[in-house]
Formats: C-alpha cells, structure tokens, sequence
C-alpha cells in the first residue's frame, strides 16, 4: 500500500504540450503511470504519445474521463489559474511542479482550497513517486526501489539524492512525497506524516527539510505526539548565511527565525535521528530496525 | 526586491498616504535646493537598503538648507554596513507627538497577510518585537475579503489611538494594504507612523520588499532595483535566471535545485571544505545556462576547484554536459573539476563528458571529499 497515488491513479497533465509537460509526459507513461488525459488551451483535439486525447480545458477533460489525480507543468504566471481551474473541474488531487508562483496568487488560491475537498501538494515541487506503482511529477523514476521508507522532502533533487542514497543500499520507500520549497504551499509535512503514520506499509519516515519557516518545529511537535513510527531527518542550509535567498522563495534565514539549527534541535527533541548528510541517512534507518 | 525609503514612499503618496515634502538629492547642491524649497528645519536621511543608518551618523536635523548641504555632502559616499550611500533624501522635519509602528507582511504560518500596529513604533521595534510581544497587536487579512474596519478598530483601540484619530488611520492602514496588494509587495512598513505636533498622522519613514516571482507583471517597479546589493556575479546570474550568492571559500559548486545546492554546501562545510559560493542552474536548465553559471563562478578568483552536482530530474544530464563542455571551450577551465551526474539522461550526459579531463565521482560523499583534497 503506498498513500496518496498508486497504479490505478488515473492522471491528467495540463500544459501537457509544453516542452516540460510533453517530456515528463513520456517519462511518466514509460514508467507505468496511468495517464488518460491532457489539457492545454488551444490545442484541444490534439493527441500525444498515440493515445492521451488533449482538451482545452479541465471541464471538458474531466466531462469525458475520470481523473483522480492533475499534475501541472504550465509556466509560473498561470499556474494557480490552472491549478483552481483543476479544482473547480472537481479534480480531487493537483499536484503542481511549476516553480516561481507569486506569493499573492499562492494566498489566494490556498484561501480557495481551504473551502474544497481538492488537496494541492507544492508548487515547486517535484511530484509524488509511489515506487513500482506511479510517478506523478518529474522524480526520475529508476532511482527509488519498492520498500517500506515513507519518504517527505520540502526539496526537489535533494529528494532523489536521498531516494539514490535509499537504493544504494538496498531500501525502498512506499512513497516519496515532494511538498515543494515554497513559502505557502498545500500539503505540508503534518498532512503527510499523519498518512504515513496511518499507513500499515510504511514502517519508517524519513523528512527533509531546509532553512526558512517553521514548518520543521511543528512537525516536530507533531511527531512527539503522534508519530510512533521511527523518524530520520536531514535539514539543508546549516552552512546558509541570513538574509541570503537560498534559491526559492521559501529558503532564507531572516529576522532569527527559520536557521536549521533550531529546526534540528527540535527535531531531535521529539526523538528524530538526524543526519549530517543525506548518504547517512540509510545506515540510520537500518539503526532504527 | 528591497525599494530604498524615497521609493517607498513614493508609492505610499501615490496611494492616498500622507508622507513629508521632499525629494531625493545625489549632490550636495542639489540637497540645498532641495531645503531651500522645503524652507525651515529639514531631516537629511541616507538612502541605503540596511537598517541601522540613523545609529550610524546617516540621519540629520539641519537648521535651513546651508547645514542640510553640509550634513548631505558628509553623508553621501558614507559606508553603511558596507554599503555606500549614493542618494540622500530631503524631507521637511516634522514636530513629533508619538511613533507608532505599522506594517503588512505574509504570515507563513496562517498563509495570508497580517497587518500589525504598535504603540512603541520608531527605530527600537524590533527589540519590542522580541521583548514585549504583546505590544504589537496583529490581525490577518483574509485574501478575499480584504482588511475591514473593525480589524482597523481593534488596532487603534489597542494602540490606545485617540477616537479623532480612527478615520484618518483607518484610511492609511486601507492604503498600504491597496499598494501591498498592488505591487505584489512581501513587506510594506511605516516606521514610524507619527502623530505630529499639529495632530495629523504622517508616514515619516517607509519600507517596500517586492516578491521577485510578481516583479514580471509589476512593469516599471524592476527598474527601481537597487543594483549595489547585489555583486556584479549575482547580478548577472540573476539576468540568466540562475541563483547565486558568493561566500568565502575555495570550492566552487555548481549544483540543480536550491535543497541539493545547500546539501552540497553543508557536506563540503562537513568534511572540513568551505564552498566559495551557492549556485542553483535551477529546474530543466539549459546548456546555455549552464555555460553562463560556470563563467560566472569562474569569475572568483579564489575558487581552486569545481564541484558539479547534478541530479536530474526535469534538468537533463545532457543539457548539463552541454553547457560544460562549451563552457571549457569558449573560457578555458583551468582548474580541476569534480562532476557528478545522476538521474534523467545520466548515460548520455557522461557519454558527452567522456572526453573532457575531470575527475568523476560516485557518491555525494565522494564528490564534496574529492573536491577538498583537490582544493589542499
């Protein structure tokens, strides 16, 4: 049992025409994943890889095909137009890798959201992978094994090095969910380890995380009080000098808060094995068994 | 993006705020036209985008505008926390009767943005902030509905605002947060927001922080970037779309994806490294990018060797190649490089590699211990 998407997650891609989209669409079908749908406006009609019908928008797609699950790849500026246009369509998972969305439309759209059953995991995120199962988003498929890793990241390929990392040494994950480097995003660290918690495959958790927010301490506090499963972390930026901009929008030490020192010891605090690079985390699971 | 004061309150004026009359001069003449216009007492204030330039001798009262050239020609080309002061602004001094603090951010936490007042307002607010919290009241401005008056009520109760007061507050705080959402801004600051000798509410001081991923639909507001805060390598990186900040050590790091690039910095820093900067080519990079990040890290001179870490996912191993390859081309490596290519297209990538000299590494533990010894 993986959480969130597994082999029989039908999925739709919009921006599935789009270099980004039209790449990882190949990606994605090569790996087994169940797509039965695209959407990209004004090239409804159009059919891509000889089966995935494209339709010009959510409505129309979801009128001729049950989707459990949109992952999107269209650029930044519409983005969260896309992603509320899914929602409305009734689509019940989005899944948005697009990376770079203004803040304010974030707020919005998390305001929205808040009032729907549809769950967002990112932006700027690279996607769930439930090993042997699917891959929704762009996580290179052929790094991560089946196994019983749950694996959580606020990173993008910090996540597949520690997916590698995993295979290296003989591990597996049930499912590897990427929530996305953002400062306001959808699913956040609590939603996935409850799930991981409830799910009977996934014997043990591993969390990355990074400066900025704090996200990681309430996590923490979650996890000394609900999580009983063994949890390894390892939190990037240690070495990030404040009020530097780390890359995403969501990375940066400012006004004393958001330092990975703080995060750490919080994480520690609530029994969490921490790792002080991401190849160690291997031998600290099997350290857990 | 930080706007300097002058910016800022340029666009609070736009919005219906009440700001001082001024204007901003370069040249010490051009301040005492400016105090000559102005008549009276003026304030000469350091246009620089770190705090603290008031404690650092960047804030003066001048009698008239004789004292106001003076005080600018002392001012302008003063350091400020390394940063030099290019433009001074001149505003008409104002009596003060009381500085209260107001300003908009994004609460990360409640995922909308909080408007918070304090009677303690001025240039000790963040010591407030940290020590009596409970002087700072807070409330959250839901997305659609916007801010309300009664949330405008319950802040000037709690600040302890005179009644007169409320209209002229309530108009203020509704205009930040129109130029807030308008100029897709993280942060819009008055501090402080005085009641004046005269009764009045004025915004003598104001700060903007605009959200780099909005600035595409903002028009005109890039154009008020302030290039000293970046270096001439992170300005150019940022015109390629890469992320780049320079730090002080030996190994150069070129690396996909903001958490990886930090990754790669903290298990250099691990194995007794030090990373001479932070480097994202961010998602599906291209070879040309590529090509322009390493010129750019190049650029240090103290860089003795290069670490290049690259996990593929939308980026592709091949473009990354790509841009190496015409990289040692077109401005010649001559320092070693550590390269380290995994995920989609890896194959194709080393294939394109094979040629060139540079070590391979076979884990990210390799890589970092690698690039240390190279760097000895």
């Amino acid at each position: 049992m993986s959480i969130l998407v597994d082999a029989s997650t039908k999925v739709m891609v919009q921006g599935i025409t789009g270099r980004e989209g039209l790449f990882h669409t190949q990606q994605m079908l090569d790996y087994g994943t169940l797509i039965v749908a695209g959407v990209t406006p004004g090239k409804g009609g159009d059919i891509i890889a000889d089966k995935i019908p494209v339709y010009d928008t959510c409505k129309a797609a979801l009128a001729e095909n049950p989707i459990d699950c949109s992952v999107i790849y269209v650029p930044a500026a519409f983005a969260a137009d896309a992603i509320l246009e899914a929602a409305e369509a009734g689509v019940p998972l989005v899944i948005c890798i697009t990376e770079g969305i203004p803040v304010s439309d974030m707020m919005e759209v998390r305001a929205h959201l808040d009032n729907t059953e549809c769950r967002l995991i990112g932006p700027n995120c690279p996607g769930v992978l439930s090993p042997g199962e699917t891959k929704i988003g762009i996580i290179p498929g052929h790094i991560a094994e089946k196994g019983d890793v749950g694996v959580v990241s606020r990173s993008g390929t910090l996540t597949y090095e520690v997916l590698y990392a995993l295979s290296q040494k003989g591990l597996g994950s049930s499912t590897c969910v990427g929530i996305g480097g953002d400062p306001i995003n959808g699913t956040n660290f609590i939603d996935v380890l409850d799930l991981f918690q409830k799910d009977r495959e996934t014997k043990k958790i591993v969390m990355i995380g990074e400066i900025g927010g704090s996200d990681e301490e309430l996590a923490a506090d979650y996890i000394s009080k609900f999580v009983d499963k063994p949890v390894v972390s390892f939190i990037a930026g240690q070495t990030a000098p404040p009020g530097k901009r780390m890359g995403h929008a969501g990375a940066i030490v400012e006004g004393g808060s958001g330092m990975a020192s703080d995060k750490i010891q919080a994480l520690m605090s609530a029994g969490a094995l921490i790792a002080n690079h991401p190849e160690e985390i291997p031998e600290l699971l099997a350290s857990k068994s | 993006m930080k706007l300097h004061e002058y910016q800022s309150k340029r666009l609070f004026s736009e919005y219906g705020i009440p700001i001082p009359g001024g204007d901003v001069a370069s040249t010490a003449a051009e301040a005492v036209d400016i105090a000559s216009r102005i008549g009276g007492n003026v304030v000469v204030k350091a246009q620089v985008l770190v705090g603290g330039r008031g404690k650092a001798g960047g804030v003066k009262i001048a009698e008239d505008h004789i004292a106001a050239g003076s005080y600018a020609d002392e001012i302008l080309g003063m350091e400020i926390s390394g940063l030099t002061v290019r433009k001074v602004l001149i505003d008409q001094a104002v009596g003060i009767d009381t500085e209260i603090y107001l300003g908009i951010t994004n609460d990360r936490l409640e995922k909308r943005p909080v408007i918070m007042a304090s009677a303690s307002g001025g240039i000790d607010i963040e010591e407030v902030a940290a020590d009596t919290p409970e002087m700072i009241v807070r409330e959250h401005i839901h997305p659609f509905l916007g801010l309300k008056s009664y949330q405008m009520r319950n802040m000037a109760v709690s600040i302890k605002l005179p009644e007169h007061l409320w209209k002229q507050f309530n108009s203020i705080c509704q205009s930040l947060y129109s130029v807030y959402k308008a100029s897709d801004a993280t942060l819009a600051e008055i501090n402080p927001l005085v009641v004046t000798s005269e009764g009045d509410l004025l915004a003598v001081d104001g700060k903007m922080v605009l959200d780099e991923n909005a600035l595409g639909r903002q028009g005109d507001l890039e154009q008020l970037r302030d290039s000293d805060l970046e270096t001439v390598e992170e300005n150019e990186a940022r015109r390629y779309g890469l992320s780049y900040v320079a730090l002080d050590g030996d190994i150069g790091c070129m690396v996909n994806g903001a958490g990886l690039a930090m990754g790669t910095m903290d298990i250099i820093k691990y194995f007794g490294g030090e990373p001479a900067n932070f480097l994202d080519i961010g998602g599906g990079a291209t070879a040309e990018k590529v090509s322009a990040a390493l010129r750019i890290i190049l650029k240090d001179g103290g860089v003795k060797v290069l670490l290049i870490n690259i996990f593929g996912g939308i980026t592709r191993c091949d473009e990354v190649a790509k841009g190496v390859v015409h990289a040692i081309e077109e401005v010649g490596v001559d320092i070693p490089m550590v390269v380290r290519l995994v995920g989609t297209n890896e194959e194709e990538g080393r294939e394109l590699l094979a040629s060139a000299k540079l070590a391979t590494a076979s884990s990210l533990a390799d890589a970092a211990q690698k690039a240390i010894a190279l760097a000895a």
